[in-house]
């Protein structure tokens, strides 16, 4: 089957996608030596991010195995994660704002 | 036995066996200083931008040579000069130059006693020419025809020797990314550079301006406090030159073409830029052009400008280079191999003249991040024993050495 998301490291609480992809979707992702899967809650385009388990607010959203920035809402298994939800931690006029 | 070894992050386990079969070994020529080259180039290095057209008249006509043709050296003050002499006198002692010919106008503020007596002290054979004792361009293009000849002749005898994969130190380098970068290539040539270090190798994460949003990552890899400071330091002192010359980086990032093409924040652009590099702890911080003082991975303070940012690593002594790309480049160096990898299919199919690894396989689900990894640590051995990546074979000899004030 043609890959459909990246999960780059165990750690991640997101994953990319490698296509467009509709809501309802399921998602299949490889996370180190398990497949995982999640259904997009919605239209989400390639290089896009969804979240792959929930994101409390507040918490990190984690990609590379790092902080991206933190969740400004609860962030649902199979949601659209950017700058809606996501704000960088770096301060300044950083972006997602 | 079934040891398992996580290589970086991501899913990247493997079996010791994977690495029992790996060939760490290759075979290059062992310098007098113990360093060791996977080319016996003669480099023809200008201590000016005045004698660079001799230095090319040179290298044209003599077997193995290189000229390392440049626009410093003349007018130059203060750290912006003494960068330039330790840049040329860097490139002079890469293992990868088996001897030098250091040319010179005269009257340059960069004298060719200052830097063929640094490079000499490696003990490889080191000769000069002055023009304007020569006589002109003329004399002194036939002065430096017969040195360099006559280095020719001795270094073509040279033999490649065994020698350890951690006696490689490795330039990374990206351009051109795309949105392919940060999520096959980069992160591949990640799990490559620590397979390097691992094996006691030195690798070399360069472009400051990269790491802005992500220096704190960078930061909490510092082997000590020291380091760390420095890290942010030389980020925080970028970010001002970047404020001083163009506005305000971090408003401006990601740009609106990186949100829409998914990059939610500044941290998470760099992160994918600074993947290309492992997670093994930073040893230290190197100016521009300066070499590591141990093993293990370092970050230079180097350019955006790629050729640039290359350059200043092939001084601190990196025998071999990994360029990632999305869009695709068909840079090369004069000095070193430079391998190009890029995860988007459509680059490679369109520009495979150039690129050696595909990536995309990543993306496809065919391979995973560890296994193009490998397929890249692979590649850096067979350049180290002499494969030609496309870059040395289509002789891109692109070369520039970073500036950071105007001359007076």
């Amino acid at each position: 089957m043609k890959k459909q998301a990246i999960v780059i490291d165990t750690k991640d609480n997101v994953a990319t996608l490698v296509d467009d992809f509709t809501a309802g979707t399921i998602i299949h992702y490889a996370l180190g030596a398990f497949e995982g899967t999640v259904q997009l809650r919605q239209d989400t385009p390639i290089g896009h991010k969804c979240a792959i388990c929930e994101i409390p607010s507040g918490a990190d959203v984690i990609k590379y195995g790092e902080s991206i920035g933190r969740a400004t809402a609860n962030i649902n298994p199979g949601e659209h994660v950017h700058v809606h939800n996501v704000e960088s931690r770096r301060g300044g006029s950083g972006p997602g704002k | 036995m079934s040891t398992m070894w996580k290589v970086g992050a991501g899913a990247a386990v493997l079996e010791s066996s994977i690495w029992e079969r790996m060939k760490m070994e290759f075979f290059g020529y062992r310098r007098p200083d113990g360093g060791v080259g996977i080319r016996n180039h003669i480099a023809v290095i200008p201590t000016s931008v005045c004698s660079s057209t001799v230095a090319c008249n040179i290298a044209a006509q003599v077997p193995g040579a290189v000229a390392l043709a440049n626009q410093q050296g003349c007018c130059q003050l203060g750290t912006d000069h003494e960068q330039t002499v330790r840049t040329l006198i860097g490139l002079g002692k890469n293992p990868n130059v088996a001897a030098v010919l250091v040319i010179g106008l005269g009257c340059d503020g960069i004298t060719v006693d200052q830097v063929a007596g640094d490079i000499a002290a490696t003990g490889k054979p080191v000769e000069v020419v002055v023009i304007q004792a020569a006589g002109g361009t003329l004399k002194a293009t036939a002065e430096g025809v017969h040195k360099a000849s006559r280095i020719a002749r001795q270094v073509a005898q040279l033999q490649r020797e065994k020698a350890s994969a951690g006696e490689l130190t490795l330039a990374i380098e990206c351009g051109g990314s795309d949105f392919s970068s940060g999520l096959a290539a980069n992160p591949a040539a990640g799990v490559a550079a620590d397979m390097l270090t691992t094996w006691g190798g030195t690798a070399l994460l360069s472009v400051t301006t990269e790491f802005i949003g992500a220096e704190h990552v960078l930061a909490r890899r510092a082997k000590t406090p020291a380091v760390s400071e420095e890290i942010l330091r030389i980020v925080g002192r970028c970010e001002e030159r970047v404020r001083i010359f163009n506005g305000d980086l971090s408003s401006a990032q990601p740009s609106q073409r990186a949100l829409r093409g998914g990059i939610t924040t500044l941290e998470e652009k760099s992160l994918g830029c600074i993947h290309k590099a492992g997670h093994k702890p930073i040893q230290g911080v190197l100016a521009y052009g300066e070499a590591p003082s141990g093993k293990g991975l370092y970050v230079m303070d180097t350019p955006g400008q790629d050729i640039e940012s290359i350059t200043g690593m092939l001084a601190a002594g990196a025998q071999v280079a990994l360029f990632t790309t999305g869009r695709g480049t068909p840079t090369g160096s004069p000095l070193a191999p430079v391998i190009k990898i890029t995860g988007n299919a459509g680059t490679f199919r369109k520009m495979e003249d150039n690129i050696d690894i595909d990536a995309s396989s990543i993306l496809a689900g065919d391979e995973s991040i560890d296994q193009v990894g490998q397929r890249i640590f692979t590649e850096i051995i067979k350049a180290a024993n002499g494969h030609l990546p496309k870059a040395e074979s289509l002789r891109h000899h692109e070369f520039g050495i970073h500036k950071t004030a105007p001359t007076y």
